[in-house]
């Protein structure tokens, strides 16, 4: 209702024919649909592959983290200046870094393209909270699931696999989506050291026709995918929450 | 006794938790097929004892030997803890596991049986206790007594020398206790050797061989049970059988 009202008043007054115009040409929508939409799919394409190596990269941050014994210090140690250092520098500072940085070193056997250089940055800084995640999942698996793993006889290591981490991922899966969503934002910002994904090409098509009709088709292309995820995330906290109530503490 | 191997030999056992001493010095044998009891107060030491046992706390001093072997500092605990089960009072069964996942993990990943060889086995354990058909229930679908009936096959699965339980019916409501106690009593009649820590007075009488009374870390007072629970040589024992008797528990 609201909405409907906000929407009632922005489109009848005065200045909304060149807001439009501006804005949301719809000629220019669909002309440049086409080849924003191609382009996106590099976005897919980046964060598909950024999320997968994500994954797997923070979970064994996140398990470095937790080794215990005075011996192990120094994993752990390393683990958190990675989480910290990663969470500290801007994203887009670290894909300025790599994308431009590392290919001038001009290394033997390093591959020089951007886009290479943008997904890394992205899986780095990603890791670092996805890392967190997961060790807010392990941390919240009471101890004694470890003890009785353990007394079975289970080494450390296969109580991790079959007890721990199971239970911890099925735990973070809602922060975990929604650590994704951003990710899949932040997509765009590959852009800015050359490849030319989604939002590289709408400013192509804005600096052509002086209008900003095709930032708006990338935006309505992000919204699109993204809100499905938000909405899976949301109902698996859900139906967490219900399993909850229904059958008291597990 | 000195000419025989036993089972299970404390000489001199003491933990601390902090400042905390929680055990003060305990020697306990127990000789193969023997049930042994453990009473006491809550904090006087007989769930620590038993975690100490299955090396899943590391005692301060004194000498743990199982069947003759010392496993104080044992290298491969894992190894130790294949030989002992241990069931917890909270059942810690694994939730993320159905009833025959749980009790064929150890076997499958301790002891590197086949998948069908596992789950015959399993499958004939719980068929013995009654919850052959609950095999492919999840833990929070069963009620307590059948929970922790599963945690007990489950240390069985692992065909251990030695069976320690740990307050096993405490968590339990009171119609639920019947059930688990005739498990544990049909163990003993099989010949399980087993130390278990109770407050079930009536039923540490008629199943245990030999009775331990532990009051602050100590086993101030052993004996068959018929001569602990009616006529105690120690004062603190007296007076911990007046106080469970008041409370209608013998």
């Amino acid at each position: 209702m609201f909405i409907a009202i906000v929407v009632i008043v922005v489109v009848t007054s005065a200045g909304w024919p060149e807001v439009q115009k501006a804005f949301f040409d719809k000629q220019l929508f669909v002309d440049s649909f086409p080849e924003i939409a191609h382009a996106f799919l590099l976005n897919i394409r980046i964060f598909l592959i950024a999320e997968a190596l994500i994954l797997v990269l923070a979970l064994g941050i996140a398990i470095l983290r937790g080794l215990p014994g005075p011996v192990l210090f120094p994993f752990r140690l390393l683990a958190v200046a990675y989480t910290d250092l990663f969470r500290g520098i801007p994203t887009i500072l670290v894909i300025y870094i790599l994308g431009f940085g590392a290919p001038a070193l001009q290394l033997s056997g390093v591959p020089n393209s951007p886009l290479f250089w943008g997904i890394t940055a992205l899986v780095l800084v990603y890791s670092a909270y996805v890392a967190e995640v997961y060790r807010a999942g392990i941390e919240s698996v009471h101890p004694s699931q470890e003890a009785a793993a353990r007394s079975l006889g289970l080494s450390r290591a296969k109580t991790l696999r079959f007890v721990i981490v199971p239970q911890a991922v099925r735990r973070v899966i809602p922060p975990l989506l929604n650590d994704f969503i951003g990710l899949q934002k932040d997509s765009a910002l590959v852009a800015l050291i050359g490849p030319i994904e989604a939002f590289r090409q709408s400013q192509i098509d804005v600096a052509a026709t002086f209008n900003y009709t095709p930032y708006m088709v990338t935006a309505l292309l992000f919204v699109l995918l993204t809100i499905p995820l938000a909405r899976l995330t949301d109902w698996l906290i859900a139906r967490d929450r219900r399993r909850q109530s229904a059958g008291g503490p597990r | 006794m000195s000419e025989e191997v036993l089972a299970l030999r404390l000489e001199g056992v003491r933990k601390s938790f902090g400042s905390v001493e929680v055990l003060r010095g305990v020697d306990l044998g127990v000789g193969e097929h023997e049930v042994v009891c453990l009473i006491g107060a809550s904090g006087s030491g007989k769930s620590t004892l038993l975690r100490c046992i299955n090396l899943l706390e590391h005692i301060d001093s004194g000498r743990i030997f199982l069947d003759g072997e010392e496993i104080t500092h044992a290298r491969d605990a894992n190894a130790v803890r294949r030989r002992v089960g241990i069931v917890f009072q909270a059942f810690n069964l694994f939730p993320h596991m159905s009833v025959l996942r749980n009790v064929t993990l150890g076997p499958r990943e301790v002891l590197h049986k086949s998948r069908s060889e596992a789950e015959s086995e399993a499958t004939a354990l719980l068929d013995r206790f009654g919850l052959a058909d609950k095999r492919n229930e999840y833990p929070d679908r069963l009620s307590g007594g059948q929970q922790q009936r599963v945690a007990i096959v489950r240390a069985l699965a692992m065909r251990p020398e030695l069976m320690l339980l740990d307050e096993v019916t405490s968590a339990l409501d009171p119609e639920l206790v019947a059930e688990v106690l005739s498990v544990i009593r049909e163990l003993a009649e099989a010949g399980m050797t087993m130390v278990i820590a109770t407050h079930e007075m009536s039923f540490a009488r008629e199943t245990a061989d030999r009775v331990c009374f532990l009051d602050a870390g100590r086993i101030l007072e052993q004996g068959p049970p018929d001569e602990i629970f009616t006529r105690p040589a120690e004062a603190r024992t007296r007076q911990f059988l007046d106080r469970v008797i008041a409370a209608g528990r013998l």
